[in-house]
């Protein structure tokens, strides 16, 4: 906690500076689209996309932890706020995404042919 | 961090049970910010849940993002996809950062370095929404026009190197001219639902007949993640199902693909700038209280940590709306 009040300016542009190279480093990436990334597959998933959400993720930490100063909470704070939202989300995600793709294989595999 | 103050000498806590048993360890409003903030990227991972359901159904027709959004300001013409986006998205890191140094600044009881902080906030908020409209402007405008079929899929026109060809450069003037339907010309209950585009399809039809170096390209991805283009005669006979010209995007139909993604994109775009907006409009009224002296009285600048965490919040959204929509 913030109790002795110190300037932290210097983390502050820090965590800019890092934020900022990471999305240059995904914008570089979304324009060139290195093939060896887009077209090697690792769990379902291609690696160029893996490479896009664990920045993602490196980024959400960095915003959460250092701007929001999540690390000077205690513990049981920061337990509560992001293990519900972590858990609640892939939940969320596994069961809609495995259900977009069961859709998917009803359009393609039989003679329903529905836009919706 | 100190618990709510409510007013200059008062040492009463808010929350009860006095500065050292605060319930985990956060103040009132903290607190009920952090509740704020969980629910609402609950409703976001929602939003963006169901945008993935929606293109895993549709995985093999989903739109490109990079041929969608290739629009930078003063460069027509130039196709410049994630350049905006990219932009955008510095400017909205930056107007983070300033925000936590008034924050930071906040605590150093500084008010004029608050006071200027939170202004530069405000200023990157508001280019924020500005590049937001500008970015919804050309989505709706679109640039080159496409073709429903009865089936509902969507035909676009490329030349013979794969090169996308507007409606305009090809379609013939008929003088068969069909005026929209508007109610001065009918009775009440008469009246088309959307405006008229600017061919109809048997001038559509008719212009592709004319320049046989057109193919059609289908919503189809090839193994290459690029659109499939049809053979002359394969063009020829999607083009005879036409139904629709579609140009630009509304909530009903897209000239980019699928009917899903310019509904997923206006609504959780437009949800998200609304959410900057809103951020705007309380770092102002913020704004104006540390000018007031309010927090200097208080000799607390807890409300300015407060509505940081909700600024933060919507630069971390966004965050991942960038990498959902522009980049995977």
């Amino acid at each position: 906690m913030s109790h002795e009040h110190v300037s932290n300016t210097k983390r502050i542009w820090f965590v800019f500076g890092l934020l900022s190279a990471v999305t240059i480093v995904e914008v570089i990436l979304g324009i060139y689209k290195p093939a060896s990334l887009e077209f090697n597959h690792f769990i379902g998933l291609n690696l160029l996309n893996w490479i896009f959400y664990i920045l993602t993720i490196f980024k959400a930490y960095y915003i959460v932890w250092a701007f929001m100063h999540m690390e000077g909470e205690k513990s049981s704070l920061r337990w509560s706020v992001v293990s519900s939202v972590v858990f609640l989300v892939l939940y969320l995600l596994f069961i809609l995404l495995t259900e977009g793709h069961y859709i998917y294989g009803v359009f393609k595999n039989s003679i329903i042919k529905w836009n919706f | 961090m100190e618990a709510t103050v409510s007013t200059a000498n008062n040492n009463e806590k808010t929350w009860g049970g006095g500065d050292d048993i605060q319930p985990l360890g956060a103040s009132y409003g903290k607190m009920m910010m952090w509740f704020f903030i969980v629910s609402d990227a609950l409703t976001f991972s929602g939003f963006l849940a169901a945008y993935g359901f929606s293109r895993f159904k549709f995985i093999e027709t989903w739109p490109l993002a990079d041929e969608v959004f290739t629009h930078f300001p003063f460069m027509h013409g130039v196709s410049a996809p994630m350049y905006y986006v990219a932009l955008m998205t510095f400017i909205l890191i930056f107007s983070s950062v300033t925000m936590v140094l008034a924050v930071d600044a906040g605590h150093q009881l500084k008010k004029t370095k608050v006071a200027v902080y939170m202004f530069l906030t405000i200023i990157g908020g508001l280019i924020f929404v500005g590049s937001q409209a500008w970015e919804w402007k050309n989505f709706i405008k679109g640039e080159y026009g496409a073709i429903e079929t009865a089936g509902g899929s969507l035909l676009q026109f490329v030349d013979k190197e794969g090169k996308r060809v507007a409606l305009a450069d090809f379609a013939v003037k008929l003088p068969e001219q069909r005026e929209a339907l508007t109610r001065s010309h009918s009775s009440w209950f008469m009246e088309d639902a959307e405006t008229q585009p600017t061919f109809t399809v048997a001038e559509v039809q008719a212009g592709f007949e004319a320049h046989p170096e057109l193919l059609i390209r289908t919503e189809q991805l090839t193994d290459k993640k690029k659109k499939t283009v049809l053979s002359r005669t394969e063009s020829e006979s999607r083009l005879s199902s036409a139904k629709y010209v579609v140009e630009g995007a509304n909530l009903t139909r897209n000239e980019y693909g699928s009917k899903l993604f310019a509904d997923f994109f206006f609504f959780i775009t437009g949800f998200h700038g609304f959410h900057v907006f809103s951020g705007v409009i309380i770092n102002i009224i913020i704004f104006f209280n540390v000018l007031l002296g309010t927090y200097e009285k208080r000799r607390s600048y807890e409300m300015v940590e407060k509505v940081g965490l909700y600024w933060h919040f919507v630069d971390l959204v966004w965050v991942f709306v960038f990498t959902v929509f522009y980049l995977v």
